[in-house]
């Protein structure tokens, strides 16, 4: 079972406390109905499915309540880091696990 | 005398507690202490079992974990029997009854052992290749009798008695493995002041220390040190010391699984203790000391009972007292085997011979032989053996051929030398490294924290092994914060364990057909490998699985390296090439009682019950289970069934009225000067003019467009909403609420609180129903006037705080009492007590649904789908025009959702109104075309109406609003069904009782 840090209570609590919803960094668009039939498509059914390190959205559901965005590399599972929603892209150390990866 | 083969003085049993067991029948006396298989060679028992696909005998081959072949049923009563139980591992208790398995009608004679004379035939691959022709015979002929035969021990037929614990547990470290590794490090690591958790599987400490005769570890005896320093630790406070305890499965962030077996060495153990325990530990710093596991040799016939390894036959003699044999003959590519032969002829048992298939044994070895009188045949292979239940004699060569000689042996040990337990290193995702100069496996880098130590690392002297472990106890103390302090122990006199070989030895190579067994329990030989790799299987993987190799119950702990080495020589390919298959948890068999643990019966799955559940069940209710929650179903009076129960409580809702209870709905508090804008951007109607005190009933969309949940919402006050969400959707609708308002829109000012239960709610229906409740209602006007349909007050009810609403679900005139849950029972008998005299009646949720069907109103989940728009459901009006913006506006727009030709939900008559249409059956235009028919939709509610004297149902049908009147078939089975589309309403079209 995994820990992951909680960047609203600043705890690592165990994973049964969370939950994951989806890709980070998606934001609706403000004019959502003028936008084209092609960009509602990658607004909203297109997503990521890297090897390696991705952009996560948690949330902190039998705990604060919180949604949370994590950075994890899918190959280890290993969570980089967690930060609060609305937050920036954090930058991270070049190279790492994120390029090759051994999952089988 | 606990047994013949007991050797008076030798082991550490005490001669005067004895006990007695059973093993098929017979009734046997061993020592306290004894696990079966030592208590079974005591008694002269060699034969253990059957294998699992030639039904071949076989003793015991090892002395641990890592046994393939004694397995037995272990049984206490009818419901408390373990198949498949090691004997190895199974200590003797008093009055212990033990069977043996895969066999019939007795272990000795076994019918099924004619597999073995039929073993051409049942080459590696046989099951994919056999019973592939005809295809109606796998179902009725090949699967039955494969299903028979297959399997090993006997599932008990009641349900388990036993209980089991469970246990969280934090550590600043864990060693794993009590050796003479695993206590250096946990005695530095606890000099320190860390918390420590020292688990082994054994009964005692002391791993090999416990044999391992000629080691003396700071002065004494090794095993007396191990003794000793277990104790000590055991008495210090920041030191946990778990024996009987496995270490079976390492997980992410050094979360580690122990099971703890409690009470089955107990004879008679108390009822309030579990038979197991479950440690689910969390530890800031691991240390793995898990030894290894010594390898047999793969020769021709090498499963004979009484064939075994060599450090199995020291620790029967070194611990518990038992010679394996008379005349013993010893088979090794290695030296830790001589010291095996070298205590067995000092305790005064008959060695035959040595033979090593090596030129050059270690230092002193020979001249200790010589010494002792054994004959050593250097250069020489042991290339078969001979002998029917148990071996009787092997048969010697020189390597590269020669005069055979043949040596008359009643057990004969073997070695081919050790292999490092690296399985719990390499589940916590660690990768292994080859070591070419000793040819094995070895932990390489960690990926979490954690180190190996001893002979899991391939440490092999004792004095390296102490230091290194002390050294890993002590940094992974000072890793958690704590000063390092000094621990010095000596060690000395312990033999080499390095060297050996792996794969087929002399007379099982690549030309031969002999039965030389390299899985036992899978019953796969040296030549099974062979034939996988030429039938084209090139990956360690594919020769796994189609051999079966490794996949037993023992997980090839000693097949693993022989088998790879094997596939390696046929593929003409170095060992790390080849690769080795992944080793997963667990390390040994974990019974379903530990993991299961509490969580059975009622305590399985939570149930969820309304504050008025004692009172359905006091009157008769039938419950349902919707979700977790227990939901009365329907009140059969006496000489009732359901049909006739929900035919008079639909008939009496709409004559006087009825009460149901409604507590299960979803409800969120949406409270803020934001409130309604928010409410705006959930639900497709518009909120905005809402005017406190009045509902309605809205619409929550996923961005895609679709229905994700429906309810009434009630404006309490200016800046405060009541919102009712389906039973089922209330904590995603939270959810989905929630990251809205957290993510998209969070410049709003609004507070989200689930409030389900914190209200109970009894919703009252029908022409009575203001009558029923208006005596115990205060500061309420109730005339419709005042208090129209879609309507919500604050007020007292039996002089407690209520949010009273006008609304129906049912389409009489109706009320929906929410009260805090607390008083819910005081408040619902009270209004029991109005609506009884009045011929009112308790309706369930069976009844509600038949009533709501009868006005079309839809179910979200049951009518929809996650396919279904508010248009297909024809509920376009609740879409507010003039909104620039809510989720799911734009999902709406996509052309697919616009099209003409989408399924709309209408209403179903059968033309025969008796006929009552399955849900979820299909509908088509012409009943005979061939199939596939083309589908037009399907039903999604059907019911026998009371009131309407007739079936209904409603449905989801292409463009079905356009086709009023027509008539669709719907195919069954063995007939079809005529309907006609209508309205969804089927009863008070103009739906005027509601305002009554």
């Amino acid at each position: 079972m995994l820990l992951i840090h909680c960047p609203y209570c600043n705890e690592e609590r165990p994973e049964l406390e969370f939950r994951h919803a989806g890709e980070a960094h998606i934001a609706r668009p403000t004019n959502i109905t003028a936008i084209s039939d092609e960009e509602f498509t990658q607004f909203f059914f297109l997503r990521d499915n890297p090897k390696g390190i991705a952009f996560e959205r948690w949330r902190h559901m039998h705990g604060c309540g919180r949604f949370f965005n994590a950075v994890r590399d899918t190959v280890t599972d290993k969570f980089v880091t967690t930060y609060e929603a609305g937050q920036p892209r954090p930058d991270l150390p070049a190279g790492g696990e994120n390029e090759k990866g051994a999952g089988k | 005398m606990s047994g013949a083969n007991r050797i008076a003085g030798a082991g550490r049993l005490t001669p005067a507690k004895k006990v007695r067991f059973s093993f098929d029948g017979e009734i046997y006396t061993a020592l306290e202490g004894d696990t079966l298989a030592s208590a079974l060679l005591a008694n002269g028992v060699h034969l253990m079992g059957r294998s699992f696909k030639y039904h071949r005998p076989r003793g015991v081959l090892g002395a641990g974990a890592e046994e393939p072949n004694a397995l037995m049923g272990i049984e206490r009563d009818a419901s408390r029997q373990q198949p498949n139980v090691r004997a190895t591992v199974q200590e003797v208790f008093e009055g212990m009854t033990a069977v043996s398995q895969n066999r019939w009608p007795s272990l000795a004679f076994d019918v099924g052992s004619v597999n073995n004379l039929l073993s051409p035939i049942f080459a590696a691959g046989f099951y994919y290749k056999t019973f592939m022709w005809p295809k109606i015979a796998w179902e009725k002929l090949y699967e039955p009798i494969i299903r028979g035969a297959a399997g090993l021990g006997v599932a008990p037929a009641s349900a388990d008695t036993d209980h089991y614990s469970s246990r969280y547990l934090h550590a600043d470290v864990l060693i794993v493995g009590g050796g003479v590794s695993g206590l250096s490090a946990a005695l530095a690591a606890a000099k320190t002041g860390a918390s420590v958790i020292l688990c082994d599987e054994q009964a005692q400490m002391g791993g090999a220390l416990s044999y391992e005769s000629g080691v003396s570890v700071d002065g004494v005896s090794g095993f007396d040190w191990a003794s000793n320093a277990a104790a000590q630790l055991a008495a210090l406070d920041n030191v946990r010391v778990l024996t009987r305890t496995t270490a079976f499965g390492y997980y992410a962030q050094n979360f580690v699984g122990l099971v703890e077996r409690v009470t089955d060495h107990l004879a008679d153990p108390r009822a309030d203790m579990p038979r197991e325990r479950l440690w689910q530990v969390r530890a800031r710093q691991v240390i793995l000391a898990t030894g290894s596991i010594e390898r047999h040799m793969v020769f021709a016939n090498n499963d004979r009972p009484g064939i075994m390894l060599s450090s199995a036959a020291r620790i029967y003699l070194n611990q518990y007292g038992v010679a394996v044999g008379t005349k013993v003959g010893v088979y090794t590519a290695n030296d830790s085997a001589y010291e095996t032969a070298f205590d067995l002829k000092r305790a005064g048992v008959s060695v035959e011979a040595i033979v090593d298939c090596r030129d050059n044994p270690g230092e002193g070895l020979l001249s200790t032989a010589a010494d002792l009188g054994i004959q050593v045949l250097t250069g020489h292979s042991v290339v078969d053996t001979k002998g029917a239940r148990r071996v009787s004699s092997m048969i010697v060569e020189r390597n590269g051929g020669g005069a055979r000689q043949t040596f008359a042996v009643d057990a004969l040990i073997m070695s081919a030398g050790w292999t490092p337990s690296v399985h719990l290193y390499s589940q916590s995702r660690g990768k292994v490294v080859w070591d070419d100069g000793t040819q094995r496996f070895l932990p390489g880098e960690c990926p979490q924290d954690c180190a190996s130590v001893g002979a899991c690392n391939g440490t092999d002297a004792l004095q390296a092994s102490i230091d290194e472990a002390i050294a890993a106890g002590v940094q992974a103390a000072v890793d958690c914060g704590k000063k390092p302090a000094s621990t010095v122990i000596t060690g000395e006199g312990a033999g080499d364990w390095t060297g050996g070989m792996a794969g087929s030895a002399a007379g099982a190579g690549a030309d031969t057909t002999v039965k030389a067994f390299v899985d036992f329990q899978n019953d796969v030989t040296a030549k099974d490998i062979r034939l996988a790799v030429r039938e084209g299987m090139h990956s360690i993987e594919h020769v796994k699985r189609f051999t079966t190799n490794g996949m037993a119950s023992d997980q090839g702990k000693t097949s693993n390296i022989h088998g790879l080495a094997i596939a390696a020589e046929a593929l003409n390919r170095e060992i790390p090439q080849v690769g080795l298959t992944t080793f997963r948890a667990p390390y040994t068999p974990v019974t379903f009682g530990s993991i299961v643990n509490h969580g059975r019966g009622g305590l399985f799955d939570p149930a969820r019950k309304t504050p008025f559940h004692d009172w359905e069940e006091r009157h008769g209710a039938v419950f349902e289970d919707v979700g977790q929650w227990k939901r009365a179903w329907y009140y059969p009076r006496v000489g009732e069934d359901m049909h006739a129960a929900v035919n008079r409580e639909c008939r009496t809702v709409r004559e006087s009225a009825g009460l149901f209870d409604a507590s299960t709905l979803g409800k969120i508090e949406v409270v803020g000067p934001d409130a309604a804008q928010f409410l705006d951007l959930m639900y497709t109607n518009g909120w905005s003019k809402l005017k406190p005190g009045r509902c309605k009933y809205g619409i929550m969309l996923r961005e895609d467009g679709f229905i994700y949940d429906d309810g009434v919402v009630a404006r309490i006050a200016e800046d405060r909403f009541h919102v009712t969400t389906t039973t089922g959707g209330a904590p995603r609708v939270l959810h989905h609420m929630e990251d809205y308002l957290q993510t998209e829109f969070p410049h709003l000012n609004v507070w989200l609180t689930s409030s389900s239960e914190q209200w109970a709610v009894i919703a009252v229906q029908g022409p009575k129903a203001r009558e029923i409740i208006a005596p115990l209602v205060e500061g309420i006007d109730l005339s419709s006037e005042a208090m129209p349909h879609m309507s919500a007050r604050e007020g007292r009810i039996c002089g407690v705080p209520t949010r009273l609403f006008r609304v129906s679900f049912t389409g009489e005139a109706g009320y929906e009492i929410n009260v805090p849950a607390n008083y819910g029972p005081a408040v619902w008998d009270a209004v029991w007590a109005q609506a009884e005299p009045l011929g009112a009646c308790v309706y369930g949720t069976e009844t509600m649904h038949v009533l709501r069907a009868e006005k079309g109103f839809i179910i979200v989940g049951q009518d929809t789908d996650g396919t279904v728009t508010p248009h297909d459901a024809g509920l376009g009006w609740a879409i507010a025009k003039s909104k620039p913006d809510y989720v799911g506006i734009r999902g709406l727009m996509r052309p697919d959702l616009m099209a003409d030709g989408r399924k709309q939900l209408i209403g179903l008559k059968t033309k025969d109104p008796n006929t009552v249409l399955e849900e979820g059956a299909q509908i088509v235009a012409d009943p005979n075309q061939p199939v596939p028919m083309t589908m037009l939709g399907h039903v999604t509610s059907s019911y026998w109406s009371q009131n309407c004297g007739r079936s209904i149902a409603m449905a989801l049908l292409v463009d079905g609003r356009a086709k009023m009147g027509q008539t669709f078939y719907v195919p069954m089975p063995d007939h079809t069904i005529e309907v006609e589309v209508s309205s969804t309403v089927f009863f008070d079209e103009k739906g005027e009782r509601v305002n009554g």
